[in-house]
């Protein structure tokens, strides 16, 4: 089995691990600082600021509560699970003579990338090439930032799958914004290593959609930890899963809500609630703090922090007339919903997503499966991205997941087909600062410019062409998989014994010499 | 209010003449396809060839077609011509909407899980609005598939025509299908009573044969199936209608090629997750497998082993391999289209590029025992032939012209129009 990459720190990594706020208890909600040199965010519309916090107590008594006692004064501690992350050892390394995929700016031929200390150093024509560098040729081959995949439910619908697995929907209680996604993924899924292996280096992964209102995402890099904190990207805001149309309403036929109407009188009410727990703690918080704090509520602690704008609401909604209404619903209560998942008929609306700079978080080619499915188009992303929303391909598929480009170059292909002007270059936004964007994560992730995360996907050729593979991939400056080097292929707890190990000769994307029929390469 | 029954079929029917609207109705004339990259699948691929069709038939492949000077002529200088695809894992025409009970016909209830008699091309829909996009997309042919119990019923063979049911429909039966993997699917409590139950199954159909006189007169022990399934399976039993086993973990496909020497079956094994374990085996006893290459998730204990190099694996050893999706997406119904990248992605995980497209073509075909109709470019064959815009297994490539039977049909799908009438918001409904 491949040794896992030792965890001992450099200095440079363990400063580049503090500047992006992997250390200490780093407070969730706060969005970092752009790194220095950053630009204007890059996307298909104008920058968008992100939500700010509320003008009232933004950050109630978190870190700062001294010594025990956080649980006895009964103050909502916003980082009670916090982020043990830390990049994994890198040495300086340039990939060079390759083709460029930004997702900030024009594809560079003949282009360079220096990675070092974690961190996305240099790119352009070319680089220099520190003392001491990898340096790894690139000819032929395109290099990408890592992927996001901001609707992900590795871990919480861990394979091989089964009740005992089955983790991801809460289905007790149509508003169950109580619950944490993070407290249900378990980190030897065998599916976390395959999805590395795509390419994909975040994930949001999110409760189901069982529910109205489903409870918190979590934010992960993917990398092997014993720990789901291990894996929990560092200062990441939370998002806030949230469930349109036909799930909920056959989830609790029996007891309700039963139907379209009954779901927004659900959410109505759930806000109504988070509004008032919201002014009775901010007011607690803003005065001096003396006598019995409110009572504390699981539920609308994470709702309070959506109306304060720290938290990022995802919102699971098919049907155009839907979208409008959780929209009307949004404003109502003054939130904003970051992303519409699934929208597979974000066509119909798109203008409306970009006037209220709402993201679709979509397939290129779903639809059909149920009756709000059924208008799905694989001219949606293009549709979207031309009405000046931002589009994002998401998978909410452990499969394809591993094939985000592929998706993307289908929708791109559909889009041209239908008459829509979009490039690769706007394609790899989709996968990449778009979904950055929708975790608020586009000031570190999401696209190869310098001082950002040194998160890189090496492909054997154009990542959307069938035949392409991601080769290798780096999270935070550290090679952490490489399909030409069984040494450098993760492999989960549960794969030791069950699951036969990778055979180095196969599928390397160069047409691999597979040994045939020998009945097996365990 | 509900809308009475009778209204919304009469919508579906107006809906489906409409549909017959765009054809170019090439059959009564000659139709010349020339310059292209032709991949005859039967042969060596030629360049700069010409295929030229008539009344609904290949009529001649090759570089040097004498063109008949009424033909149609369509350039296809740098495109790529092949056969008409042939997808052999769906459900189209028999499943509409998943999540709508009405609109299901893929799963009979059968009795006591065997549905052997059950042909489920006779509750096919020629209407069902994924078909159009299936073609669209290459796809001229399709074998639909029943699903669940212990034996699920009869596969069929479509083409992805527009017409009738009847019109459409290639063969009614080309497979007897069931699955060895899944006791609680087989309403048994382990996989040894469910092989047990097969085995029982078999013998009394074998039995049945031998006293048929008797049956009809009451006058035999009772048997382990009804009538019709016993009826159903005696071709099975002849060796002229295949098996298609639906069995993933290598010991359970084993236990599917015991049961096929025991009776002397013909067999498919579908999904195959653990197939190339056996790929030798596999390869000796005749056996073909079903497979995909989008799926490498260790998803039940009994497809620990699934990984995208199956199918490469076992064409290498030998095995007769028929890509069908296996990954996410609805490959069986809203995305049979997506059947090429299947073969894409089998070639980038070790697939000759020929072979993938022989088990997109020409392997599905012989397997249903069509392959002199379909599956290759020839003369003599139907005229079920794809125009490229490029390398079919690519993304960026476009089915420019689609033929089924010699007819190239041009109404636009579902999801077409959807698209048209949206492209400029706020859209272009009927706004009077």
């Amino acid at each position: 089995m491949p040794p896992r990459p030792p965890r001992c720190l450099t200095a440079a990594v363990v400063l580049a691990a503090l500047a992006a706020g992997a250390a200490g208890p780093a407070p969730a909600q706060t969005p970092s600082a752009p790194a220095p040199g950053q630009g204007t965010t890059p996307g298909p519309t104008s920058a968008q600021p992100a939500p700010q916090p509320g003008s009232a107590a933004a950050s109630p008594a978190q870190g700062s509560a001294r010594g025990p006692g956080r649980g006895a004064l009964s103050s909502p501690n916003a980082d009670p699970f916090p982020s043990t992350y830390r990049p994994f050892t890198s040495v300086p390394t340039v990939i060079r003579n390759v083709t460029v995929m930004t997702a900030a700016g024009p594809t560079i031929r003949n282009g360079a990338v220096l990675l070092r200390d974690g961190r996305i150093a240099a790119v352009g024509a070319s680089v220099d090439v520190p003392a001491g560098a990898t340096v790894i040729d690139g000819q032929g081959k395109y290099v990408t930032p890592g992927i996001v995949d901001d609707h992900s439910h590795l871990g919480v619908y861990a394979a091989p799958g089964g009740d005992a697995l089955s983790d991801g929907n809460e289905a007790t209680n149509p508003v169950t914004s109580y619950v944490w996604a993070e407290h249900s993924v378990w980190p030897q899924d065998p599916q976390f290593p395959r999805n590395l292996a795509g390419g994909v280096t975040t994930l949001q992964v999110l409760p189901g959609s069982a529910n109205l209102i489903g409870g918190r995402s979590v934010v992960l890099k993917v990398v092997p930890s014993r720990t789901v904190q291990g894996m929990k990207f560092p200062g990441a805001r939370y998002g806030l899963k949230m469930a349109c149309g036909e799930n909920p309403k056959r989830v609790y036929a029996n007891r309700g809500p039963s139907t379209r109407m009954g779901n927004m009188a659900g959410y109505r009410t759930a806000w109504i609630n988070a509004e008032a727990y919201r002014r009775r703690w901010d007011a607690f918080l803003a005065g001096n703090r003396q006598g019995d704090p409110p009572a504390r509520d699981l539920g609308n602690e994470t709702l309070a922090d959506v109306l304060r704008g720290n938290i990022l609401v995802h919102n699971h909604c098919y049907r155009a007339d839907e979208m409008a209404q959780m929209l009307d619903l949004a404003r109502e209560f003054g939130y904003r919903i970051r992303s519409f998942h699934h929208g597979v008929e974000a066509y119909k609306i798109a203008d409306l997503m970009a006037r209220d700079s709402v993201s679709g978080s979509l397939w290129a080619d779903w639809g059909g499966f149920k009756m709000e499915a059924l208008d799905g188009i694989r001219a949606n992303i293009a549709l979207v991205h031309a009405a000046g929303a931002r589009a994002i391909v998401h998978s909410d598929d452990p499969s394809g997941s591993q094939r985000l480009n592929q998706e993307a170059a289908k929708a791109l292909a559909a889009g041209r087909a239908a008459g829509v002007a979009v490039s690769e270059d706007d394609a790899i936004r989709w996968l990449t600062i778009n979904p950055a964007w929708a975790l608020g994560l586009d000031d570190r992730i999401g696209s190869l410019e310098p001082g950002k995360n040194a998160d890189v996907v090496l492909w054997s050729g154009n990542p959307f062409s069938v035949y392409s593979r991601a080769e290798k991939v780096w999270v935070d400056g550290a090679l952490l998989y490489d399909r030409l080097d069984p040494n450098r292929q993760w492999r989960t707890d549960f794969e030791l014994g069950y699951v036969p190990a990778p055979n180095a000769a196969a599928g390397t994307g160069q047409r691999p010499a597979v040994p045939a029929g020998n009945g097996g390469t365990r | 209010m509900r809308t009475p029954r009778s209204f919304r079929t009469l919508a579906v029917a107006a809906a489906a003449l409409g549909a017959v609207a765009g054809t170019r109705w090439a059959q009564a004339q000659t139709v010349a396809v020339v310059g292209g990259t032709v991949y005859p699948v039967i042969g060596p691929r030629i360049d700069r060839g010409t295929v030229l069709m008539r009344n609904g038939r290949i009529v001649a492949v090759g570089a040097d077609v004498a063109i008949p000077a009424d033909a149609q002529r369509i350039d296809a200088t740098g495109r790529v011509v092949t056969p008409g695809f042939i997808n052999a894992g769906t459900q189209l025409g028999v499943v509409e909407v998943g999540a709508v009970r009405d609109t299901r016909d893929a799963n009979a209830r059968g009795q006591n899980n065997v549905a052997a008699s059950f042909l489920v091309w006779e509750g096919f829909n020629p209407a069902s609005a994924h078909i159009a996009p299936a073609r669209q997309e290459g796809v001229t042919t399709v074998a639909v598939i029943p699903g669940g119990g212990l034996i699920s019923g009869q596969a069929a063979l479509v083409d992805t025509d527009t017409g009738s049911a009847a019109s459409v429909l290639r063969r009614a039966s080309v497979a007897m299908v069931a699955q060895v993997g899944s006791a609680q699917g087989a309403g048994v409590g382990a996989r040894g009573e469910l092989i047990g139950r097969l085995r029982e199954i078999l013998t009394d159909a074998r039995a049945y044969r031998a006293n048929r006189a008797a049956f009809e007169r009451n006058a035999t022990r009772p048997y382990a199936a009804g009538r019709a399934d016993l009826d159903a399976l005696q071709p099975v039993l002849a060796g002229t209608l295949p098996m298609l086993i639906a069995a993933d973990r290598a010991s359970d496909i084993e236990a599917a090629l015991r049961l096929k020497r025991e009776f002397g079956l013909r067999m498919m094994i579908a999904g195959g997750a653990e197939a190339w374990q056996l790929a030798r085996r596999l390869a000796a006893e005749g056996v073909a497998v079903l497979t995909g290459a989008e799926n490498n998730i260790p998803g039940g204990f009994a497809s620990l082993g699934q990984r995208q190099e199956n199918a490469a694996i076992l064409a290498r050893a030998g095995v007769l391999v028929v890509l069908v999706g296996n990954g996410a997406g609805d490959p069986e119904l809203f995305n049979v289209r997506n059947l090429r990248f299947e073969a894409g992605n089998a070639v980038a995980y070790g697939m000759d590029f020929g072979a993938a497209l022989r088990a997109v073509t020409l392997t599905p075909a012989e397997l249903f025992g069509v392959d002199d109709r379909v599956g290759a470019l020839a003369a003599g064959r139907d005229a079920n032939v794809v125009v490229w815009s490029g390398d079919p297994f690519e993304f960026a490539t476009r089915a420019e012209h689609v033929f089924v039977r010699g007819r190239e049909i041009t109404t636009p799908s579902r999801q077409d129009e959807l698209t048209r009438r949206y492209r400029t918001l706020p859209g272009s409904g009927y706004r009077p």
